[in-house]
């Protein structure tokens, strides 16, 4: 018998033991981007989530300036880490409009009283028709949306505040 | 009594303690009316990966967001959509990760179909050596 092949077995080991510590060792990642960057913005128009903001349509997204596209619910905690980065874009001109993502009228009314409303428009969308249409997820999530309506990025997960600057680059980028 | 209250108040917080208080959406565990369309909706939901709960199907998960799929799955089936054609509307949101059934024809998925018959040649190889040998002893 070939010598060689006597070492056939232990290869196989080693390579059997490299796959599982890798798989124990590598955190998983669990984040699905969406193929929808670099598209337009999928047909959309949802009722306004609360009497304070209008209703929001994708015809609102593509009025040549850039915008961010907020994906957030009020029984989201991550939401709530993310609200003062929102605020601090809104305040440095930003146009922001969201999704309120499975969502009641008073909840969502209740959630930014509490952390705060930078919002232009806030859609309602109960059963993430929307979501789904988007390639979205889960909450929160961030799209920025160029002037002519084509989705540019996607930020998934809550917004910190190390990642103010990038969204304000990639926002004049897609001036 | 005092028990048969308390056990009814239970009852009550169960709903209390969901994720949102909102209906699920309206076909998420609703059958579609003809059988048909529902055995070709229920198929395909077994083949959908949930989003939120990424080892499960959406068939088998209670997760909110997997009940919003099975309601669009149905829907679009309702609505004359094939199934494929629903496959294929997801994928092109989520790509082939979405789908518990990856194409054959795909720079990365190819190797799932392919590994299994190259295992299966090794092993009747392998396997090969072993019978001739308890041949020769005899």
């Amino acid at each position: 018998m070939n010598r060689w092949l006597l070492w056939l077995p232990l290869v196989l080991f080693g390579l059997f033991f490299a796959a599982v510590a890798t798989g124990l060792i590598m955190p998983k990642d669990n984040i699905i981007e969406s193929k929808m960057v670099g598209k337009p913005m999928p047909d959309f128009s949802l009722p306004a989530a609360i009497e304070q903001r209008p209703a929001l349509s994708s015809a609102d997204l593509a009025k040549g300036k850039p915008t961010l596209l907020n994906i957030f619910a009020s029984w989201c905690l991550p939401c709530i880490a993310e609200a003062p980065q929102l605020l601090e874009l809104q305040q440095a001109g930003v146009e922001i409009n969201a999704i309120a993502s499975r969502d009641t009228p008073e909840d969502i009314a209740n959630f930014l009283n509490r952390w705060g409303n930078p919002y232009a428009r806030i859609g309602s969308d109960t059963t993430s028709r929307v979501q789904l249409e988007l390639g979205s997820s889960g909450v929160p999530e961030t799209f920025i949306i160029d002037g002519n309506g084509i989705i540019v990025y996607q930020h998934i997960g809550d917004i910190r505040e190390e990642d103010v600057p990038r969204i304000l680059k990639l926002l004049e980028e897609a001036k | 009594m005092k028990r048969l209250f308390a056990l009814l108040l239970m009852w009550v917080a169960v709903p209390i303690a969901a994720q949102t208080g909102l209906p699920p959406a309206p076909y998420a565990d609703r059958q579609l009316s003809d059988p048909q369309q529902e055995a070709a909706a229920r198929d395909l939901m077994e083949e959908l990966r949930c989003l939120k709960c990424q080892s499960q199907s959406i068939a088998d998960s209670n997760a909110p967001m997997a009940g919003d799929m099975r309601s669009q799955v149905r829907e679009r089936i309702a609505a004359g959509e094939t199934p494929e054609e629903v496959r294929s509307w997801l994928i092109e949101r989520y790509g082939n990760w979405v789908s518990y059934n990856p194409p054959i024809a795909s720079a990365v998925t190819w190797p799932l179909w392919i590994a299994p018959i190259l295992l299966l040649l090794a092993a009747l190889w392998l396997a090969r050596g072993r019978f001739r040998k308890t041949k020769d002893g005899e």
